[in-house]
Parts: C-alpha cells; sequence; structure tokens
C-alpha cells in the first residue's frame, strides 16, 4: 500500500501542467500566482510536499480539491454512490448470466448448447463495451424510446426512475464480464466432471441432474469465484468508460476531469480509494475460498 | 537459432533423436489443424492486408469534408455512409485499420522485449526480483484504463504517446509471465548442467530459459495485441488518444456518439471493425494457447 501510494503521487506531481494558472485563468498576474501556491503548498520541493501528505494520510485527510472548493473525502463520498451502484448491477448482470451459461455449456460439453452459449461468450468477449452501450441507446432509447438516454436517478430518492437510468449500463458493463465468467466456469465445470467422485456418483446410479448441481456444481465454484473477484477488479475500470458513455456522475467521471484539470488531491483520493478497493476484494476473495473449499484452511 | 538449440538439447537429454526442423513442420502442421488459429489468422491476415492498401480500396480520401454530404446513410455513392462533416465512413474505417494494428503491433513488441528483459533479469537475479516485483505490483495497482489515461494526460494526444502509454500498462503482465516461467524452468537438470559447464547468468538466461519462453509470450503478445486495440479506441473515445483529425475507430464512434440520433451508422462501423478485429486476435491467441502453451496442453 506504501508503493501504490508513493507512485500515486509521483505519477501525478510528473504530470506536467500546472493546477494554479487553470484555477486563475490566463488574466491572473505573477504575485496572484505566487500566493495560491503558497496557499496550496505547491511551492515547496517534491520530497517536502510527499512527507505532509503521507502525515495527513494518517489522519484520514485527503486534502481538498482545487476545484470543487471541498474536502476531497466529501467529493469521494458524494460521487460513490452511482459508482457502487453501477458496478453491483454490473456485477448482478455478469454473474446471472455468466456462471449458467458456463455451468451449462460444460455440463454438456460438445453438444450444440455448448458450441451455441460458447460463440456467444467468444463475442461478448470481443465486443467493446462503449460500442455496445451507444447501440443499445440507439436501440432503447432512440429507437423504441422505452429508457432514458443517459443520465442518473438517486436509488434512495427514486428506485424506479433509477432502475430505468441503471439498466442499460448495468447490461452493456456486465455484459463483457460475463461471457469472461461463462468461459472460465465452462472450463472449471469440464475439469470437475472427470473427477474420480463423479464418476463414483455416476456408478451408484445418481440422475445426472443431481450429479451435476449436488456434486459438481459446487467444486467448479472455487476457480470461478476468483474470476468473479478479477471481474470487480476489470469493472472499477470499466465503470469509468460507461459512466463517461451515459453521464452518470460517479467516481470514474470525477477522476477524468480531475486528470484533465490537474486536480491532484481528486485524482490522489480516487486512485488510493480504487487500489484499496482492490486489495479488500483481494482479501474477500480469500475468506470466500475458504468457506466454498474447506480443505483450504490458512494457517 | 537459440530455439533450435534448446529443442535439440532437450530432444537429447529425452533420448530421442528429433531434428529441430521436423519438430517445426509438426508444429506447423498441428497449427494449422487448430479450427481457431486458422480462422483467427486468416480474418487479422485480411485486416492487415487492409491497413497496408487502405489508399488504394478507399474511395475517398479520409481526411476530405464534404460538408454538403453531411450525415448521409449508407447508399451506393458511400457505401457506410458518411459522418457529420461529409466523410466517407467507409474510407475512415479502412484508413482506421492503420492506427489500431500500429499501436497494437508496436506495444506488442515493445511490451515483449521489455517483459523479457525485467522477466528474465527478475527470475534468474533473486536480488533484483523483489525490488522489481513490489513495482510491477504498484502499477498492475490501478485499473489498465485509468493508468493509461493518466500517462496520456502526461504526455499528450498522439500515436506514439498512445503506444508508450500502453506500453507501460501492460508491460507488468508480460514481466510477470516471463518471470514465473524462468522460474520454474530454471530449476530443470539442463539448466545445471550449463551452469556446470561454466556459462554465465545472462548467457544461460538468455540462450537456455528464453526459448522455453517463447510460445507463452507468443500468446500473451496475442492478447496485448487485442487489448491494446481495444484500449486505443477506448482512449480515443474519450478524447485523449490520438489526435481528432486523426481517422481512427475510437475516434469515429466518439463522433458517431454525438450524432447517434440522427446517424447510428457513424458508430456502428468503425465499432464492428474494433469487434472484428477483437475476434480475430482473441480466436488466434485462443488457438495459439491450445497448441503451444505445453502447461495447458491437454494430455
Amino acid at each position: 500500500m506504501l508503493v501504490v501510494v508513493t507512485v500515486v503521487f509521483l505519477l501525478i506531481h510528473l504530470i506536467p501542467g500546472d493546477p494554479v494558472a487553470v484555477i486563475l485563468g490566463p488574466e491572473a498576474n505573477a504575485q496572484q500566482i505566487e500566493d495560491a501556491r503558497r496557499e496550496l503548498g505547491l511551492d515547496r520541493p517534491l520530497h517536502e510536499q510527499l512527507l505532509r501528505f503521507y502525515a495527513r494520510l494518517l489522519r484520514g485527510d485527503l486534502g481538498r480539491s482545487y476545484f470543487l472548493d471541498r474536502p476531497v473525502t466529501q467529493a469521494l463520498w458524494e460521487r460513490a454512490e452511482p459508482t457502487l451502484v453501477l458496478m453491483t448491477a454490473a456485477l448482478f448482470v455478469a454473474v446471472l448470466i455468466g456462471v449458467p451459461t458456463g455451468i451449462v455449456a460444460g455440463a454438456y460439453q460438445g453438444s450444440w448448447w455448448d458450441r451455441g452459449l460458447m460463440t456467444l461468450a467468444l463475442l461478448g468477449v470481443c465486443v467493446p463495451g462503449f460500442w455496445l452501450s451507444l447501440n443499445f441507446i440507439y436501440l432503447f432509447s432512440v429507437r423504441l424510446g422505452w429508457l432514458p438516454v443517459a443520465g442518473y436517478a438517486s436509488v434512495l430518492q427514486d428506485p424506479v426512475a433509477a432502475a430505468r437510468y441503471m439498466l442499460l449500463p448495468a447490461v452493456s458493463l456486465g455484459f463483457n464480464q460475463s461471457a469472461l465468467i461463462a468461459r472460465i466456469a465452462r472450463s472449471c465445470m469440464i475439469e470437475v466432471l472427470r473427477q474420480d467422485y463423479i464418476r463414483t456418483a455416476r456408478a451408484k446410479g445418481l440422475a445426472e441432474r443431481s450429479v451435476i448441481f449436488l456434486h459438481a456444481f459446487r467444486n467448479a465454484l472455487v476457480p470461478v469465484v476468483t474470476v468473479i473477484g478479477i471481474t470487480m477488479a476489470i469493472l472499477i475500470g470499466g465503470a469509468v468508460v460507461t459512466e463517461i458513455v451515459f453521464n452518470i456522475p460517479g467516481l470514474g467521471r470525477l477522476i477524468i476531469s480531475a486528470i484533465l484539470r490537474r486536480d491532484y488531491p481528486v485524482v490522489q483520493g480516487v486512485v488510493l480509494l480504487t487500489a484499496a478497493a482492490y486489495m479488500l476484494i483481494n482479501l474477500m476473495v480469500d475468506v470466500v475460498y475458504a468457506y466454498i473449499d474447506p480443505r483450504i484452511r490458512y494457517a | 537459432m537459440p530455439e533450435s538449440v534448446a529443442v535439440n538439447e532437450s530432444a537429447v537429454l529425452a533420448g530421442a533423436p528429433v531434428t529441430a526442423a521436423g519438430a517445426r513442420t509438426r508444429l506447423v502442421r498441428r497449427l494449422l489443424r487448430n479450427h481457431s488459429v486458422v480462422i483467427g489468422g486468416s480474418v487479422f491476415l485480411v485486416l492487415v492486408l487492409v491497413a497496408l492498401f487502405a489508399d488504394a480500396l478507399s474511395p475517398y480520401s479520409p481526411t476530405r469534408l464534404y460538408p454538403a454530404q453531411r450525415l448521409k446513410p449508407p447508399s451506393l455513392s458511400n457505401l457506410l455512409g458518411t459522418d457529420e462533416f461529409g466523410r466517407d465512413i467507409a474510407s475512415l474505417v479502412l484508413h482506421g485499420s492503420r492506427v489500431s494494428l500500429l499501436v497494437g503491433g508496436v506495444t506488442m513488441v515493445l511490451t515483449s522485449l521489455g517483459g523479457v528483459l525485467i522477466g528474465l533479469v527478475a527470475g534468474y537475479y533473486r536480488r533484483l526480483d523483489l525490488v522489481i516485483m513490489r513495482v510491477m505490483d504498484g502499477l498492475m495497482a490501478f485499473p489498465a484504463i485509468l493508468l493509461a489515461i493518466a500517462l496520456m494526460a502526461v504526455r499528450g494526444p498522439g500515436v506514439w504517446n498512445v503506444i508508450f502509454s500502453l506500453s507501460i500498462v501492460y508491460l507488468p503482465r508480460t514481466a510477470m509471465l516471463i518471470r514465473s516461467t524462468a522460474l520454474s524452468v530454471r530449476e530443470l537438470d539442463y539448466v545445471l548442467a550449463a551452469q556446470a559447464l561454466g556459462r554465465g547468468g545472462l548467457a544461460i538466461a538468455f540462450r537456455h530459459i528464453l526459448p522455453n519462453c517463447v510460445g507463452p509470450l507468443l500468446v500473451q503478445g496475442t492478447f496485448i495485441f487485442a487489448y491494446a486495440v481495444l484500449a486505443e479506441a477506448i482512449l480515443g473515445f474519450l478524447g485523449v488518444g490520438v489526435p481528432p483529425y486523426v481517422p481512427s475507430w475510437g475516434n469515429v464512434i466518439a463522433s458517431g456518439k454525438n450524432v447517434i440520433r440522427e446517424a447510428f451508422w457513424v458508430s456502428a462501423f468503425p465499432g464492428l471493425a474494433l469487434t472484428l478485429a477483437g475476434l480475430s486476435l482473441n480466436l488466434l491467441g485462443d488457438g495459439l494457447r491450445d497448441t503451444l502453451d505445453p502447461r495447458l496442453r491437454r494430455e
């Protein structure tokens, strides 16, 4: 984590371009620029800025945004809801489509079902998410007029409107990932069905259905959980693009505008939050692992 | 060629007098029997030819504006329609393949070279390993597309800056792969034999360990090619990739986003080309992995 924090800090401060010049505009005189730089602490040497940054970070203070006129933690908090809703919905879509598809294809390996579903999954992996979003907008919003083109409504204030706004982004973001999950789930299923205990289950006369659902399914899930973890990590990146396409006021749009305006504290804040989320996800994957597969116990 | 040396040595060790040429012919035959390789490879070859002969194939210049012809639907004179400036979409898509393939190809080469260098050093010199891998971990802690956007903000728009950014973003994956391959190979007997013969560390790394990495490297390279083509389009779509006046798939899709209500064809066709490119590369990568990667080859 310390490495990540330092890399983020250095990378951001290496971006040429002066935030002060952007804030004050082209009319500012040299004295104003000097004052503003001092006020923001940008006149100090880089290593001193870095140390101050560590110190503030330990107190849970991410600094103030140069442009939004509020603390970064507050800005993050305000923008977190849309992104969280979007990611949860997309993950739901991805798992809901991906896992059953992969299990069916794997259970009936070589059948027409398998081939059809896997061709679809291959297409699903290759279709660019942002382009898929545009096609969805054209079809469902422009042509059929069923759903709004873009925008966002808070789930807490108006759940129905929120669902209408969120449906297309969630499906287009989740679809790529569902294809990935399906492919992994299929190969895990095939792997599991080759094991001896499956042969035993069949030999004792169990119906094929209970062999697949009671014996194979749970064991095939272990690697799938890892993939779902990876999926969540990829979704963080994908959410940025989706938020731009659908004009959702989330963390993704926040960081893009912050990068383009050199709003250092905000960029740092979002990136740190992302990195923390990554690590949390990995931890969760390990915990779920031990729960699904009792053989895995960490000493 | 170092490759043939390695094949001979391992063949001698295995006690089977197989010639390098014979091994290569069998490999080619196995590749040609794989449908994914053949289909993906052919489509990809067509794309390369299209990129090479884009000028001859295009009915119009992709950069000349015909304001009188703006937003015309597909017709006989403009097979795929025109965009908001009256540019011919077919010509734009044909020329866009150049940027995509250039970015994908050069990124693949750069990440492979860098990844081999870093991976071999980390895998063979254990002391440097810890430092190098922490840096790689740090780079991988961000979503790929966010890191690419941040780097583009540092460098500014341009084809070579896109290539540079994407190479940095995808380098750690290749480095990790080469490192893990090197780690498993360096324990093998023939490396010990080479050490006993007094070979230096670098010579062993490059002459004896590297040839074993060629298969996985090629597979990884194909997928990085696919990622890079997609990422280039996303950067163009977000407005931080190649400059807007350069015909690239991402740029054309971005301009299509603004006119999606009137003219779906502006974004539809470049997106289709992008999907096709991704599909061919993914097929090729899947096929190569099944044939080349001994760890994944079915027994």
